[in-house]
């Protein structure tokens, strides 16, 4: 009985899973498709998939009126550097609670998340107060920041997960061997978590590339990243949905490309705990 | 050198006093066995004595300086872990190297030493392997590799044994006895074994529930234990122990006599009793007597080479009248 059920029920759940990664990946799909376009295909109804005339003048359009590696050297920098920042706070904080946990431990990570529960929108305000105070509105540097804060909680839960794989014996085998609390970090908790490490790493850099709440709002043409970019096509002169999504392409092709070849990396990562 | 004193140490975890004051002193070159069931506080009298928990209250001194408020790193102790705790991304080498990298050695002393230690311990054709692809007992060996190489005060090995199987455990405590002939230094050892505690110390402590029940040599232990707990718990089989009147006889609660100090007869003695089961090992019979005069526990009796019983046979027991430990009403020795 089982085996004559087993390859029917292979065979749906493969298409299942095809089905929902199509669906998922579906507008991204759409996008890039639309890039190649002119304009008055990309808006035609029904849509048109397959049968169109491909053409890179949105490419050349979008290029001739923006500056496109301005804006990619802006996100590279705002994105890379609040992941640096992150993780350099990260990595002391997840050490202390993982291995000198205190009673509050629990309650501070948790306190950490709730502040992810809360509307972007409802500390606009007052940050973008402080960053004309303090000089830094449409700077690299305070987005480094914003975006820092922004995703450290989930950085410190991440590495807080993948320390508290790490035998807390090893730890102290390094202290007796004569290890500083520095050296004990650089030499042995580092390198031990290094896999964990990467995909936080990757993860972060994702979102922090993607991030366009803050970016849109605090910058204007000085530090403005890619999300920038995309969204200076979305208003002047209307609605040009093949420069839009030539734009968007262009904007997402960096991360995209990363994302594919580290897939392996960030698919262990966020798995591992789960399954040993 | 490595002399230990512990000065009134006590230790408490919240509410919970684990360890109440106690003093104690290891002197230079002793090997010392904490031995104690589970859950006695051998282990984190060990682990306050490598830094790795701090005192409650007390002082510790190594070599007669404080060492209470002093970080494990700087001590000068070398620990070998239960689960060997090896740094899993580097090889044996750079493993065995890495107390000496913390110590600032320079790199020709280093390789020195690393290939006198390889040596010592079958290790040189494995120093470019990762932990992961030695079996059980390298792994130990590359632990004890790495506590050499910086030659400490003294050795903390906790429970090193514990995770091999029977046959190596036996090879390695004969390497760690020869280790200890060879250096001479300090070694703190803690086992619920109370073989290796028998075959390895020069002195033991014994410890229930974090207070230490007696220390002494393994012989003093053996022949003199100060309780009825120490008198149990050291020497394989374990003491028989009689109540009632065989014990009042002698003016005592309670009569210890071990396994290997009671001789048997099919014909006469002291005591009758039925053979429960007989274990024949040829060096040695085990037998595990119903005797009338210890009605709800079986006696162990040893018996030196081959003894024909069988289940159900009438044997009569003379104890060693000599090598009878009396006990009082509050389980202390009665001399």
């Amino acid at each position: 009985m089982a085996r004559s059920i087993a390859p029917r029920r292979k065979a749906i759940n493969t298409l299942l899973a095809w089905s929902i990664g199509f669906l998922i990946f579906f507008p991204i799909l759409w996008t890039i498709l639309t890039s190649f376009k002119t304009e008055a295909t990309a808006i035609a109804n029904p849509p048109v998939f397959i049968g169109f005339d491909w053409t890179l003048e949105n490419y050349q359009a979008v290029m001739e009126r923006s500056n496109y590696g301005r804006f990619l050297w802006n996100s590279i920098v705002i994105a890379g550097g609040s992941t640096i920042l992150g993780i350099l706070i990260a990595i002391p904080a997840a050490w202390s609670m993982a291995f000198v946990p205190s009673k509050r431990t629990k309650d501070i990570l948790l306190w950490m998340l709730s502040t992810k529960m809360l509307p972007a929108v409802g500390v606009l305000y007052p940050i973008y107060l402080l960053f004309i105070r303090m000089g830094l509105l449409d700077t690299k540097i305070g987005l480094m920041i914003v975006l820092m804060l922004i995703n450290l909680p989930i950085i410190v839960w991440m590495l807080y997960t993948y320390f508290k794989e790490i035998p807390g014996e090893i730890l102290e085998a390094a202290r007796m061997d004569g290890a500083t609390l520095r050296e004990e970090v650089i030499y042995i908790l580092t390198p031990m978590a290094i896999p964990g490490i990467a995909s936080t790493l990757l993860l972060n850099v994702i979102l922090a590339w993607n991030e366009a709440f803050w970016t849109l709002n605090l910058t204007a043409a000085k530090a403005a990243p890619l999300t920038a970019f995309i969204a200076s096509y979305s208003s002047p002169e209307g609605l040009f949905y093949a420069k839009l999504s030539a734009a968007s392409t262009m904007a997402i092709a960096p991360i995209l490309i990363l994302g594919w070849f580290s897939q392996k990396q960030l698919v262990s990562g966020l798995t591992f705990g789960a399954v040993k | 050198m490595g002399r230990i004193t512990l000065d009134k140490v006590s230790k408490s975890f919240g509410d919970v006093e684990v360890i109440p004051p106690l003093d104690l002193t290891i002197e230079d070159g002793e090997f010392t066995v904490f031995v104690g069931p589970s859950g006695c506080g051998k282990s984190t009298l060990l682990r306050l004595i490598a830094g790795l928990e701090d005192i409650t209250s007390g002082q510790i001194r190594i070599d007669s300086e404080d060492a209470t408020n002093v970080p494990p790193a700087k001590r000068g102790l070398a620990m070998v872990f239960q689960s060997y705790a090896l740094y899993p991304h580097m090889s044996v080498r750079k493993n065995i190297a890495f107390p000496m990298k913390m110590a600032g050695i320079d790199q020709a002393e280093q390789d020195k030493r690393i290939d006198a230690a390889a040596k010592a311990l079958n290790l040189t054709d494995y120093l470019d392997r990762r932990p992961g692809q030695l079996s059980g007992g390298q792994r130990q060996r590359v632990a004890i590799g790495r506590a050499i190489v910086r030659e400490p005060a003294a050795f903390l090995f906790d429970e090193p044994l514990s995770n091999l199987d029977a046959a190596l455990r036996v090879g390695m405590r004969l390497e760690i006895s020869e280790l200890h002939e060879r250096l001479k230094t300090t070694m703190i050892y803690v086992t619920h074994d109370q073989v290796e505690a028998m075959t390895m110390a020069d002195k033991i402590v014994v410890l229930q529930a974090g207070v230490i029940e007696q220390v002494g040599s393994p012989l003093e232990l053996y022949e003199r234990p100060c309780n009825k707990f120490v008198a149990g718990f050291i020497g394989s089989p374990k003491m028989n122990f009689i109540e009632g009147k065989e014990a009042a006889n002698l003016g005592a609660t309670t009569i210890g006599i071990r396994p290997e100090h009671i001789s048997i007869s099919t014909t006469e003695g002291q005591w009758k009793g039925t053979v429960g089961v007989a274990e024949h090992l040829g060096s040695d019979t085990f037998l595990y007597i119903h005797a009338d005069v210890s009605p709800n526990e079986t006696m162990t009796v040893r018996v030196d080479g081959e003894f024909s019983a069988r289940h159900g046979d009438t044997v009569y027991l003379t104890p060693r009248a000599e090598r009878i430990h009396k006990f009082g009403a509050d389980g202390l020795r009665i001399e």
